[in-house]
C-alpha cells in the first residue's frame, strides 16, 4: 500500500460544490493524506519544513486544484516555488523526491471539447500542464496523466456524484495498484 | 552701570543681537559671542568699564568648559576612549611638545630669559577647548576624523595643564613671591608633602571612578523616582560641581575630572537625561565665557603696541598652524580637512589665562608681559573663528573643486539609530523586540526609572526620560533618526511629542500609538498620519479565530479581516470631519456611542462576507447556461 498525499489548493473552497464533492469522497481513507493549503497557510506563509516532511513520507503526490487562467491558484505556485528547494528536490543532492509519482487532479469550467486543438482553448489540457510535468521531471519524479473534471459550470448532481466516486477509485488504485506506471500519460 | 539685573540684561541683549547675526552670516555662535563681548567691552560701547569685571566673569564661566567636557565624556563610551588612546598620546603629545619647544626656541633667540620663554611656550601650546569643541559640534564634525583628532589634541592639552602648573614654580628666578594659593587651580593639599599630593590625586581619581560606577546611578535613580524634574537637574549639577570641587582640592583640572565622570556615565541609562538637563547651563556659561573673552581684549594696549601684539598674534597662529598641518599630514588627512584641523586649533586657549595669572603671581612674568600675552591670546581666540569662516566659505570649496578626492572616514564612533522608540511598556517592548529581531536597533526612552533599570539588566539599551523635551530628543539622536515611535498609552503626551517633533525635527516620521477611536481623532486633527489604535488589530485577530472556529475558511477570514480593518480606518477618516460639527454639545461618551452606531450601520450596509465575490463562478455559470454551447 502506497502513501498518497493530496495537496489541495482552492482559494474559496466553501463556494466550490465540485471540489467539495471530490474532497468529501476521498476524506478519511487510510494512507491518503489531504493537505488543504489555503486552510493551512491563509497568509501564504508556507512552512517549508512541514511540507517537505509530508512529501518525504508519500510515494504518490497529487496537485489538486481548479484551473484558473490555464494554471493553478497562486498558493499552489507559491508551494512549488518554496517547497521544491534546490539541493533538496533538484540539483546536486536533490534526491528526496526521486522515483515518486506525481500528477494533477484538476477541475475546469470549460468542457472536455473546449480543451482540444479545434476547441475554444486551442490546446489540450496536457499542454497547459506542461510546466507541472517538467517540474516533476526536474525533481526526478514520474509524472502521471491528470485526473480531469471538466465543464464544472454545467455539471449535474448525478454527474458530479459519479466523478467523485471515480476520483476515489482513482486514488485507491494509485494507493493499491500493482503497477501504476501504466497511468503514464505518454 | 551697576546692578546685577542691568548687567544681565546687557549681556543677554548683546548675545541675542550678535549671535543670530553671526549665525546668519555663517560665522558660528562662538564668533557671535566674542563680537558681542567686544561690543559691550570697555573699548567700544563701554558698558563694561572695568577690565577686571570681564576677567571675573571669565573665571566664573570657565565652569562652562567643565560642563562641556562632562557632556563630551557622556558621549564617549570607555571602549571608544580606549580606541582613541593612540590619537591622544601621539598627536596630542607631539603637538604640545613641539609647539612649546619652538616657542621656547624663538624666545631664546629673541634673548628673553629662558624661564620666561619656557613659561610662554608651555602656555601657548594650549588651544581653546571651548572654542574648538563648540565649533565642531555646531558643524556636526565631532565624529569625523577632524573632530576626533582635534578632540585627541585638546584632551592631551587638558592633561598637560597639570604638569605645566606643577612646573611653573620651578621656573622662579630672582626674588619670588611665595607660591601658596597662587592660582585657582591649587587647593588644600598644597601644604602636603609631595608623596601625599600624588597619593591624594590618585585617591581623587579613584573616588570619581567609584562614584561614577556605583554612586551616581542609584542617586539619579532615587531622584528620578520622585518625578520632580528640577531635582534631577539639581543632581546633575551636583555631580559636575562636586567632581570639580574634588579635583580642585587635589590640584587637578576640573574639566579633566568631569570628563572622566562623563565617560564613566556614558553607559548609564540616564545619559540622555543628563545631557538634556546640563546642555542649557553649558550653553549659557560658555556663551558668557566667550563674551568675557571678547570684553577683556585690551584694545588700547593693542593700538599702542599694534605692531608687537599683531605680529605676535599672527606669528603664534601661523606657528601652531604649521605644526598641526605637519602632524595632520603624517596622519594622512586630506588637504581641506588638514587645514580645518590645523587652523581650528591654532588659537591660544583659555587655560593659558590661568597659567599667565599663575606665572604673574610667581613673578616669572611682569605685568606688561602678562598684559601683552593676554591680549595676544584673546585676539587669537577672536581671529581663528574668523579664519575658519574664510576657510569654510572660500578656501575649502576652492580646494574641493580642484580635486574631488573622497575622504575615507576613519571608523566612526557615531552610534545613533534610525528609530527612536518612546515608551517601553508592554506595547513598546513587543514592538522593540520585533524590530530588534529583524536587526533594527532603536534608541529607547522610558520615564519609569524602575523599568529602565530592570530592562537594562535584561540587556536592552533603554534611556531614562520622557521625550517631550527637545534637548532630550536631540541627544537621543533625533537629528540623525528618521522615525520616531510613541508607544505610550497617554495620548495627551503623544500630542505634545508630535508638536515638538513638528517644531524641532520636521524630518522625523512620527508613528503614534492611540488608545481608542477618540484619541485617534485628536491625533488626526493635528495631522498625524500614522496612527495605531491598540485594540484594533487584537480584536480583529480574535474575531478571525472565532470565525475559523465557527467553520469559516482560514484564507477567506484572513482576507475579510484585512478588508474590515481597512474599512474601519477609512470610516474613521470620514467620521473625523463629522465629529467636528458636534463637538460643542455632545459629551464624549455620547459621542462614542454615536460613533459606534454609525460604524455598525455602515457595516450592515456592507455585508462583508455576502458581498465577497472573489473567485465566484456564479455569473460565469449563468452566462454559460444561457449561452448553452461553450
Amino acid at each position: 500500500m502506497r502513501k498518497v498525499l493530496v495537496l489541495f489548493a482552492h482559494p474559496k473552497f466553501e463556494h466550490s460544490e465540485v471540489n467539495q464533492a471530490l474532497i468529501k469522497a476521498i476524506t478519511g481513507l487510510e494512507n491518503i493524506e489531504i493537505r488543504d493549503l489555503y486552510e493551512l497557510y491563509p497568509d501564504f506563509n508556507i512552512s517549508i519544513q512541514k511540507e517537505q516532511e509530508a512529501l518525504f513520507e508519500a510515494e504518490v503526490v497529487i496537485w489538486h486544484h481548479p484551473i484558473y487562467w490555464y494554471s493553478c491558484p497562486p498558493l499552489m505556485k507559491q508551494w512549488i516555488d518554496l517547497v521544491l528547494e534546490f539541493a533538496w528536490a533538484y540539483g546536486p543532492g536533490g534526491i528526496y523526491l526521486k522515483g515518486k509519482y506525481i500528477l494533477n487532479a484538476i477541475t475546469t469550467g470549460g468542457s472536455q471539447e473546449a480543451y482540444q486543438h479545434q476547441g475554444r482553448n486551442n490546446y489540450e489540457i496536457g499542454d497547459f500542464l506542461r510546466p507541472f510535468e517538467q517540474t516533476a521531471r526536474l525533481c526526478h519524479m514520474h509524472y502521471l496523466a491528470p485526473f480531469h473534471v471538466a465543464g464544472t459550470h454545467k455539471i449535474t448532481d448525478q454527474q458530479l456524484l459519479q466523478k467523485a466516486h471515480s476520483y476515489k477509485e482513482f486514488l485507491l488504485n494509485l494507493r493499491d495498484g500493482a503497477d501504476i506506471s501504466q497511468f503514464n500519460n505518454r | 552701570m551697576n546692578g546685577f539685573l542691568l548687567n544681565a540684561i546687557l549681556y543677554i541683549l548683546a548675545a541675542i543681537i550678535c549671535v543670530p547675526v553671526a549665525k546668519k552670516l555663517g560665522m558660528g555662535s562662538v564668533l557671535g559671542y566674542l563680537i558681542a563681548g567686544i561690543l559691550i567691552g570697555p573699548y567700544l560701547l563701554g558698558f563694561i568699564t572695568n577690565e577686571g569685571e570681564g576677567q571675573d566673569i571669565m573665571h566664573a564661566t570657565e565652569f562652562g568648559v567643565v560642563m562641556m567636557l562632562f557632556l563630551i565624556g557622556l558621549e564617549l563610551e570607555p571602549k571608544n576612549l580606549w580606541k582613541m588612546r593612540q590619537l591622544i598620546v601621539k598627536v596630542g603629545l607631539t603637538q604640545v611638545l613641539i609647539t612649546a619647544a619652538l616657542v621656547f626656541g624663538i624666545g631664546m633667540m629673541l634673548e628673553i630669559r629662558w624661564q620666561i620663554s619656557l613659561a610662554i611656550g608651555l602656555s601657548m601650546a594650549l588651544s581653546s577647548t571651548a572654542i574648538v569643541l563648540q565649533s565642531l559640534k555646531e558643524k556636526n564634525q565631532m565624529n569625523n576624523p577632524i573632530g576626533r583628532m582635534s578632540f585627541g589634541v585638546l584632551l592631551m592639552q587638558d592633561v598637560a595643564v597639570i604638569p605645566i602648573l606643577a612646573l611653573l614654580p620651578l621656573l622662579i628666578f630672582g626674588e619670588a613671591t611665595p607660591a601658596t594659593d597662587a592660582a585657582g587651580m591649587h587647593g588644600l593639599v598644597d601644604s602636603f608633602p609631595g608623596w601625599a599630593q600624588t597619593l591624594s590625586i590618585f585617591a581623587a581619581i579613584g573616588i570619581v571612578v567609584l562614584l561614577g560606577q556605583y554612586g551616581f546611578g542609584p542617586l539619579l535613580n532615587w531622584v528620578a523616582k520622585t518625578r520632580v524634574r528640577e531635582l534631577f537637574t539639581a543632581s546633575a549639577l551636583l555631580i559636575v560641581v562636586g567632581i570639580s570641587f574634588l579635583m580642585e582640592l587635589v590640584g587637578l583640572s576640573p574639566a579633566l575630572g568631569a570628563f572622566l565622570a562623563g565617560v564613566i556615565l556614558a553607559n548609564s541609562p540616564y545619559k540622555h537625561a543628563l545631557e538634556s538637563d546640563l546642555e542649557p547651563f553649558k550653553g549659557l556659561l560658555l556663551g558668557l565665557f566667550f563674551m568675557a573673552v571678547g570684553s577683556t581684549i585690551n584694545f588700547s594696549l593693542i593700538f599702542n603696541n599694534a605692531s608687537t601684539v599683531i605680529s605676535l598674534t599672527l606669528g603664534i597662529i601661523l606657528l601652531k598652524t604649521i605644526i598641526l598641518l605637519i602632524i595632520g599630514k603624517t596622519k594622512k588627512l586630506r588637504l581641506a580637512s588638514n587645514l580645518s584641523f590645523a587652523i581650528g586649533l591654532s588659537q591660544v586657549g583659555e587655560f593659558s589665562f590661568v597659567t599667565y595669572a599663575f606665572a604673574l603671581q610667581l613673578g616669572i612674568f611682569d605685568q606688561s608681559i602678562s598684559d601683552t600675552l593676554m591680549a595676544v591670546t584673546a585676539l587669537s581666540m577672536t581671529i581663528t573663528p574668523i579664519l575658519m569662516v574664510i576657510l569654510d566659505k572660500v578656501i575649502i570649496p576652492a580646494i574641493n573643486q580642484t580635486h574631488k578626492a573622497i575622504e575615507k572616514d576613519m571608523d566612526s564612533i557615531d552610534e545613533h539609530n534610525k528609530v527612536i522608540l518612546v515608551g517601553f511598556g508592554h506595547f513598546g517592548s513587543t514592538l522593540g523586540r520585533f524590530l530588534r529581531a529583524n536587526g533594527v536597533e532603536a534608541t529607547i526612552l522610558d520615564s519609569d526609572p524602575d523599568r529602565v533599570e530592570y530592562l537594562r539588566k535584561m540587556g536592552f539599551k533603554v534611556y531614562f526620560g520622557d521625550g517631550t523635551r527637545a534637548e532630550l530628543l536631540q541627544s537621543a539622536g533625533a537629528n540623525e533618526a528618521s522615525i520616531l515611535i510613541s508607544a505610550i498609552d497617554n495620548t495627551e503626551y503623544s500630542i505634545k511629542l508630535v508638536e515638538l517633533c513638528r517644531e524641532d525635527f520636521p524630518h522625523l516620521e512620527v508613528m503614534i500609538r492611540a488608545k481608542n477611536r477618540y484619541d485617534a481623532f485628536e491625533l488626526m486633527e493635528i495631522g498625524v498620519e500614522n496612527i495605531y489604535r491598540e485594540h484594533l488589530d487584537t480584536s480583529i485577530r480574535m474575531g478571525e479565530d472565532v470565525l475559523k472556529k465557527l467553520g469559516f475558511r482560514a484564507h477567506t477570514v484572513h482576507r475579510l479581516a484585512k478588508q474590515f480593518r481597512d474599512y474601519d480606518e477609512d470610516a474613521l477618516k470620514v467620521l473625523v470631519k463629522f465629529k467636528d460639527n458636534r463637538d460643542e454639545y455632545i459629551s464624549k461618551s455620547r459621542q462614542q456611542i454615536e460613533l459606534q452606531e454609525s460604524l455598525l450601520s455602515g457595516e450592515l450596509m456592507r455585508k462583508f462576507s455576502i458581498n465577497d465575490h472573489t473567485w465566484d463562478s456564479d455569473s460565469i455559470k449563468e452566462a454559460a447556461n444561457t449561452d448553452g454551447n461553450s
